[in-house]
């Protein structure tokens, strides 16, 4: 077993004698070596400074209020549920590749879906810290939860908002779950090759006494099937509740029943486009290219690329159906978002999402590292816009032409915002050190040496 | 080196965490559900006023009607904490040496009121109108039980919204003639009474939002 003590010998191939222990030594090695890349630092420090940003900024909104921020008559929905929507988004990604891929047997998940799972579970926290902060009582978020109470009062079963706790709460719980389970064998991988004391009881609990005995793997095997059924149908089912949020609302631009598959696809457009973000550096950084491969890169360029012009297609067919319901409100709506006060945001947001993953089209940029990562930031931008897009261009052309108004974000919008990013970052990267990055066991069953003997 | 697995003994522990598991959420619930309800709460308190005044002596012995001292009840939304004058009314005449009526001669003389400690006391974002409930036939007893046998006013019921919208919901068990809303001894005559006067003087009360939070 090769002992790492330096971040360059991450680029030499990994130790061990078949291709198996290289597989294991890639990718624990990792977790094992005392100091993790120059780079990991740096990225840490500042995910960490931008987290202690937003403890500060959610301090300040408790003690001073929702004021602080932007949200006001009529776009009373400000940033917080634009981050809200686009953090839920970015997790379906993590689900898809987990769930829908695995039952589709799509083999090349096994080098990305370890690091797509736990991206998801990291976004969705993001998520899930919004509606708890923006509701204003920030000591009442209970009262999203159907708790027997002294006020006999429940929460509105009717309301979209109230179908987005469950929506949420189960996506979590289930893509947290998927996620654990799945890492217990590699767990116990690290626990085995464990040399501190303390580093083996802490994999060794986490492993949860696994052995690798036939009949554990066989569970193992039931159990991971059972919840990537469970998962599959809330690939579809998250981000459709949370487009009801809009869709059943009666305000022109968000009154649309193409709301949940186009949400649906969005989410995994910006979500696949998050986890090239992710994996080009962290596959450079630890030394990983043999695992996370450039096809499985190429693979997730194409879905970007089939899940964009779908989004492109919403796009256009929005505007097709406010012609052609003709509905005055409804298309005043979209010519005012096209050609109104936000149409920077608008022609943004095209250009982000529709125009520029075409380029995916051509082998030559699904192969280049950098074009690949500049596409994929400029996605999740669009994304951002997307509902930035549609929850303010829609609200604030209010029924009444005397409440008309325009949305303008205060600092703590974008502190907020980016402090949300710190987050995010700040987990990623400590599951970047701690835990397995790429599902070692997975990746062995579908490798070539795994089927050589025959 | 071994690998580390839970130690044997660890499988003696599966029923404690099984038991902890179980139960403890449960215990937390019971514990919220009973600890933070205002059955436990409220109910009960009977603070200490600053004179000993004996509502079983006055409204019960002495048949004081209620609105002798309230005398806004069935007019405001406040029924009236009677001023010192109201005691004086009588006392002038009856125990005027008492040393328990001490602090009610020095409120008159010095024209200071006395601090009377409210014992029924609704969250300031809710609407209450006496005057509402009592002439439309709720008695005083529904609400604050039998003052005339307390010699310490008590609060006896939970005074929450579930139990505010549990009348509002059905209000018939508690109806009664508005000539009788403070006889504490007023039964309804038959089980039919309240449906049928709630049905003859249309009382339909609101369980909007907006009633009682305005």
């Amino acid at each position: 077993m090769a002992q790492i003590t330096h971040y360059s010998q991450w680029q030499d191939a990994p130790a061990g004698d078949n291709e198996f222990a290289k597989i294991t030594d890639a990718v624990v090695r990792v977790v094992e070596t005392p100091r993790p890349p120059p780079a990991w630092y740096m990225a840490f420090a500042l995910a960490l400074s931008w987290l202690g940003i937003l403890q500060l900024c959610i301090g300040f909104l408790f003690w001073e209020g929702i004021g602080i921020w932007g949200n006001m008559h009529p776009v009373a929905w400000g940033w917080p549920i634009v981050n809200f929507v686009f953090w839920v988004g970015i997790g379906h990604a993590g689900t898809l590749i987990s769930a829908v891929l695995f039952l589709f047997r799509q083999n090349w998940r096994t080098a990305i879906n370890r690091s797509a799972e736990a991206m998801t579970i990291f976004a969705v926290i993001c998520a899930l810290l919004f509606p708890g902060i923006h509701i204003g009582r920030p000591w009442l978020p209970y009262w999203m939860f159907p708790l027997p109470n002294q006020m006999d009062l429940w929460p509105q079963f009717r309301s979209p908002l109230a179908w987005d706790v469950f929506a949420v709460g189960t996506y979590f719980t289930v893509s947290l779950l998927f996620w654990y389970m799945g890492m217990i064998p590699d767990l116990a991988t690290i626990r085995n090759r464990a040399k501190s004391t303390l580093r083996r009881f802490i994999y060794g609990a986490l492993a949860m006494g696994w052995r690798g005995s036939s009949r554990q793997w066989h569970r193992y095997e039931r159990a991971y099937l059972i919840l990537a059924a469970l998962a599959t149908p809330l690939v579809l089912s998250v981000h459709s509740v949370v487009s009801f949020d809009f869709a059943t609302a009666q305000l022109p631009g968000w009154h649309t029943t193409i709301f949940p598959p186009y949400f649906v696809a969005g989410a995994i457009f910006s979500g696949f486009a998050m986890v090239v973000t992710l994996l080009i550096p962290a596959r450079q950084f630890f030394g990983l290219k043999g695992l996370i491969e450039m096809k499985h890169l190429d693979m997730m360029c194409r879905i970007i690329l089939a899940t964009g012009t779908i989004v492109g297609y919403a796009y256009a067919m929005e505007f097709f159906v406010a012609w052609y319901s003709g509905s005055h409100y409804e298309g005043f709506a979209f010519i005012n978002r096209a050609f109104g006060p936000y149409a920077w945001a608008y022609w943004t947001m095209v250009s982000c999402n529709v125009i520029f993953p075409q380029m995916f089209w051509f082998k030559k940029i699904r192969g280049n590292l950098w074009a690949m990562m500049l596409i994929c930031i400029v996605v999740n931008v669009g994304m951002w816009f997307e509902r930035f897009v549609i929850i303010a261009t829609s609200l604030h052309r209010d029924f009444l032409p005397s409440s008309w108004g325009y949305f303008i974000p205060t600092p703590f919008d974008f502190l907020v915002l980016m402090g949300s990013f710190g987050l995010f970052f700040t987990l990623f990267l400590l599951f970047c050190r701690f835990l397995p990055i790429v599902a070692i066991a997975e990746i062995k069953s579908v490798h070539p040496a795994a089927h050589g003997d025959h | 080196m071994k690998p580390f697995v839970f130690p044997r003994w660890a499988n003696n522990t599966i029923p404690f965490v099984g038991i902890v598991l179980g139960a403890l959420p449960l215990f937390l619930i019971s514990l919220v559900w009973y600890g933070a309800a205002p059955a436990t709460q409220d109910v009960g308190y009977a603070p200490e006023q600053p004179v000993p005044y004996s509502h079983k002596l006055h409204a019960g012995d002495l048949g004081i009607d209620c609105r002798y001292c309230h005398n806004t009840v069935d007019k405001a939304a406040q029924a009236a904490i009677p001023p010192t004058e109201t005691c004086m009314n009588c006392h002038t005449r009856i125990k005027t040496k008492s040393e328990k009526l001490q602090p009610v001669r020095d409120s008159f003389e010095k024209g200071t009121p006395i601090a009377w400690v409210k014992v029924h006391d609704l969250p300031d974002y809710v609407y209450f109108n006496h005057s509402a409930h009592v002439t439309r036939g709720i008695g005083c007893v529904s609400c604050h039980g039998r003052v005339d046998q307390m010699e310490i006013v008590t609060q006896v019921e939970e005074l929450s919204m579930g139990w505010c919208l549990d009348c509002h919901r059905n209000p018939a068990p508690n109806l009664r003639p508005p000539a009788e809303v403070t006889n504490m001894n007023w039964q309804q005559p038959s089980s039919e009474f309240g449906e049928a006067f709630r049905a003859a003087h249309n009382l339909n009360p609101s369980t909007d939002c907006s009633t009682c939070h305005r």
